[in-house]
Order: structure tokens, then C-alpha cells, then sequence
């Protein structure tokens, strides 16, 4: 008898591998396994509509509780997995209960990376990735008048842009010498430094922290290496996140900067896949192994591994596409610029639209578009299809993407 | 769907399949229709980002006699229906950017035939 698919993991990758094979006519059994309470949700809102108050949790519920019925997904929430034991093929949980399974998918996604420092542990120091979390920080939000947010990254500057919206005292602290300098071309660190600063968001980049400071075991400040206090009731911290792949690793499958897949998004173990922000992947667009933590990646891995269980295997090729929302400025960004050797900026970043083209010896790698969708729209084909586009064509207002576009194979 | 249960308007919404199944939900003014649509669990819209435009799998086709009701569309949803899988038409709209009003009241949409 078959046991069917084992997810475990039910953020986006978990929820929609099930939704995706029953769509797919997947029969057997489907038992998706999330260590959070409640319904599967989208994390996206968290840091951005939902800490302005425009959007409630109910309202990141991904599908209602009828959806799994319906579906016959049997949604095991509030329970983690304590083990894989794949001689046995099955999951152990905290509870002590074990799942058995045919197929298993790990979509165990990734946590907040800890900033090992003294005082991170008072009270009103907070982080951000679920939805208990959230909901923290926006409570705190009520009361929170001088905020530090350590980390100028998507989700730090998310936090920050949120908080000074509405009508916060922001700083915003990052160990590098520009904002989202890992991800960005400097002419978009450089911009984003700029919205950010015009909205009375205070930015200091290369700065090192001593400790954070507290009273009777509440924060009041943050203390730089150069001696200076920061005063502040509430820091969040926005550092990164580390792969959950130690149940992978324990069970004796091979690890690196995350769960290591083939093509196919298959571990060592024929019938154990992993997916999302857990699993590092080679992807054509990366020209090497890569990690990614995005919806897009969880939705389109989640239905490669849908379509490879029910005997369509197909290699992953999907373009990577992101965005972020900070005040009024849309980023949207398609390909992957790591290991980029050249810029080219098409439109004046003073205008506030503009989009910025990645190329690595001589080829398009990625695009990165603030309040130009249009261009973001047809970039995506532009890089999914491998259209040449030369650094005179992306500089030159007067190219058409979208008829450049439109010419790719589809 | 309020977090502290306050008592919320809401206008009835029609949604369409492309065989032409009919349900009508209620759906509180805030929301946008695409939350009434995954919230009453109706096939044909799938909004994989989550109502941020950013997809294009909430498409669906505003009755003629609605279309001209709606709020104008944006840039940005403009820009990003021409990624719709199914055809775009004059009366294509990203359900995840229509607000439901209380002007809404008795609004019919319909579902294309595939959203990727």
C-alpha cells in the first residue's frame, strides 16, 4: 500500500506542492506537516501591508480550511518533526507519532538568523518571519516610539519604511557600506539610501554593534562600537535566515548552503525532494548552485516536484523574480545578478523610475525596476527566453523591450 | 475579516467560471475581489503572490456592465496582465486590485480558462 506524499513544511512551497498534485491528479494520500500554528499563509504582507495596518492575518490565510478538505490534504499544524527516518520511510514528530510515507518533500524553508550579541534577548527586540512574530512587533508598534532596526536589507528596510510611515523615529543600522548590497547594484542602494533618508529614516551603513542595552530587562538602546547610544523602546533585527536543514542532514542526505537537489529537486534519495528557501538547487539563470528565498521559487519548485511525482519529471528552469515595497517605491526584480561585471541604468533614478540592467560578459543576467513595470513585465521574458540585449539597447530609452520581448520564443 | 471582529459591510459578488458555473458570495467592502474569491474557495483564481500584482494569476473578465465602474487600473496592473496566461481582453482587470465598495454591490466576474 502506498502512503502517498509526506510535505513537510506548509508555508508557500508545502502548501502549494499539495494543491499542485491534486490539480495534477495525484490519487494517494497527501499529509502536509507545518511546526505553526493555524493555516497556511503568505509571508510576504507581513512586513509591509500588514505592519501598516492595511491587512490583517486572516487575509494572508493562503486557502481556507475547506480547501484541504476538499482536496483531501490532511493538514497536520503545530507539529515539528523531530526526525526522517528513511529506513523506515517515515516522519517522527515532537509528539511522538510517526507519518509514514512513499514520497517525501521537504519544504522546511528557513529561520532567522540570530545576531549573537549581549542583549538580544530583552524584551522589545524582536524578529521577523511569522506570522506570531508579526503580530509582536506590530503590538509593539503601538507603544514604539524611537525604533533601531538592525539590518538594511528587504526585510529590515520593509520594517523601517512600515514604521516610518507611521510616524516612528527610525534608524536603520547595517554592517555593510550600502543598503542591500548583497542584491543591488550600488546606483539602487544609493536611491534606496535616498527615499529612505527623504522620509526622515535616519541610515548608517558600516557600522559595527557593541551590545544592546536594557533596563530591568527591556531594551532602551543600542550601543555602537564606537561607544555611541542609540535610544530605543523596540529594535528588530533583520539579518538573514539559515536553512533549516538539519533533520535533512541527520537523516544522511548532503547539505551545503542548504538541502543539496539535483536539477530535478531530488536529494541523494530518489523519493525525497526538497523545495523553497531549504534547498539549494543548480539554476541556469545563477550558472551554479544557488538558494533561493522567494514565493516565486517556492510556487514554481513546488509544481516541478508535483509534476516529477506524478511521472513528469522535468528539469527546474523557472526565471527567479522578487519584489519589494518601501513607501511608494515598487523594486521588481527578474534573473539573478550575482557575479554581474557591468551596469547600465535606463532612466533617471532622480525621476524615481527607472530600472537597472545586470550583464556578466556581455550577457543579460538581470534586471531591477523601480516604478517601471512595463519594463520588469518584459524583462521577464527578455531573461527567460535568453533574448540578446546589448548595453546600448538597455541604456537607450528609445529601444522597445517589449517588442524585443515579444520577438523571444515562447 | 477583521482582527478585532468588528461587524463589516459587504457587497455580493458573482464570479463565473469559464464553463459557466455561477456562485455569488458575499464579500466584506475592503477586501479586494480577489480575497473573495479565495476566501469562499472558488476555483479559477489562484493569486500565487498574494494580492501583491506582482502575478498575474487573479485575472478575470469584468462584466461589460461593470467594467466601466471600476476604478482605472494602475500601471503596474496594466503592465502585468499583459503576463496572463489566458488571453487579455478590453475588460481584463487583476482581481487583487479591485476594491470591493459598497457601489460593488452585485458585481460579475468572470474566470478565465487557465491562470498559468
Amino acid at each position: 500500500m502506498s502512503h502517498g506524499v509526506v510535505i513537510l513544511g506548509a508555508g508557500q512551497a508545502g502548501f502549494q506542492t499539495a494543491t499542485s498534485l491534486r490539480q495534477e491528479g495525484f490519487a494517494e494520500p497527501i499529509t502536509l506537516i507545518g511546526d505553526e500554528p493555524g493555516l497556511p499563509y503568505q509571508r510576504p504582507p507581513l512586513s509591509k501591508a500588514f505592519m501598516l495596518g492595511k491587512q490583517e492575518i486572516g487575509n494572508a490565510t493562503l486557502r481556507p480550511e475547506r480547501h484541504y478538505e476538499q482536496n483531501r490534504i490532511t493538514l497536520l499544524t503545530g507539529q515539528a518533526a523531530v526526525a526522517i527516518d528513511r529506513a523506515e520511510r517515515r516522519i517522527l514528530l515532537t509528539s511522538g507519532s510517526t507519518v509514514p510515507f512513499s514520497s517525501l518533500v521537504l519544504a522546511v524553508g528557513a529561520r532567522n538568523r540570530k545576531l549573537p550579541i549581549e542583549g538580544a534577548d530583552l524584551d522589545g527586540v524582536c524578529y521577523l518571519r511569522t506570522a506570531a512574530e508579526a503580530i509582536d512587533v506590530r503590538g509593539r508598534f503601538g507603544s514604539a516610539n524611537e525604533i533601531v532596526v538592525i539590518g538594511g536589507g528587504f526585510i529590515g528596510l520593509e520594517l523601517a519604511a512600515a514604521a516610518a510611515t507611521l510616524g516612528k523615529s527610525v534608524h536603520v543600522l547595517e554592517a555593510l557600506p550600502r543598503l542591500m548590497q548583497r542584491i543591488v547594484s550600488p546606483v539602487l542602494s544609493q536611491f534606496y539610501r535616498n527615499l529612505h533618508e527623504s522620509r526622515g529614516v535616519r541610515i548608517s551603513t558600516s557600522v559595527a554593534i557593541a551590545k544592546i542595552e536594557g533596563e530591568q530587562g527591556r531594551v532602551r538602546g543600542v550601543r555602537l562600537s564606537d561607544g555611541t547610544l542609540l535610544p530605543a523602546d523596540l529594535v528588530a533585527i533583520g539579518i538573514g535566515v539559515v536553512p533549516n536543514h538539519e533533520l535533512a542532514a541527520a537523516a544522511g542526505l548532503t547539505v551545503a548552503n542548504g538541502i543539496a537537489v539535483d536539477t530535478y529537486l531530488k536529494t541523494d534519495d530518489p523519493e525525497i525532494y526538497a523545495i523553497g528557501d531549504c534547498a539549494e538547487h543548480p539554476n541556469q539563470f545563477a550558472g551554479g548552485r544557488v538558494r533561493i528565498e522567494s514565493v516565486q521559487n517556492a510556487v514554481d519548485q513546488a509544481k516541478c516536484v508535483a509534476a516529477a511525482i506524478v511521472g513528469r519529471s522535468a528539469a527546474y528552469h523557472a526565471v527567479p523574480w522578487f519584489w519589494t515595497d518601501q513607501f511608494d517605491a515598487s523594486l521588481q526584480m527578474v534573473g539573478l545578478s550575482s557575479g554581474y561585471d557591468h551596469v547600465v541604468t535606463r532612466g533617471e533614478p532622480e525621476s524615481g523610475k527607472f530600472s537597472v540592467f545586470y550583464f556578466r560578459g556581455g550577457t543579460l543576467r538581470a534586471i531591477d525596476s523601480v516604478n517601471r513595470p512595463g519594463e520588469h513585465v518584459a524583462g521577464r521574458k527578455l531573461i527567460a527566453a535568453g533574448v540578446l540585449v546589448s548595453p546600448d539597447q538597455a541604456a537607450d530609452l528609445s529601444v522597445d523591450l517589449k517588442a524585443l520581448a515579444l520577438s523571444a520564443p515562447s | 475579516m477583521s482582527l478585532f471582529g468588528k461587524k463589516k459591510e459587504n457587497a455580493s459578488i458573482t464570479y463565473i467560471s469559464d464553463g459557466g458555473a455561477s456562485q455569488t458570495v458575499a464579500v466584506p467592502v475592503g477586501d479586494s475581489v480577489m480575497e473573495g474569491a479565495i476566501s469562499n474557495g472558488i476555483d479559477g483564481i489562484v493569486a500565487e503572490c498574494g494580492g501583491a500584482c506582482q502575478c498575474a494569476t487573479c485575472h478575470v473578465y469584468v462584466d461589460d456592465a461593470w467594467i466601466g465602474r471600476l476604478k482605472p487600473m494602475d500601471e503596474g496592473e496594466d503592465e502585468m496582465l499583459n503576463n496572463a496566461f489566458s488571453e487579455r481582453r478590453p475588460n481584463s482587470r487583476l482581481s487583487c486590485q479591485i476594491q470591493v465598495t459598497k457601489e460593488l454591490d452585485g458585481l460579475v466576474v468572470k474566470t478565465p480558462p487557465a491562470q498559468q
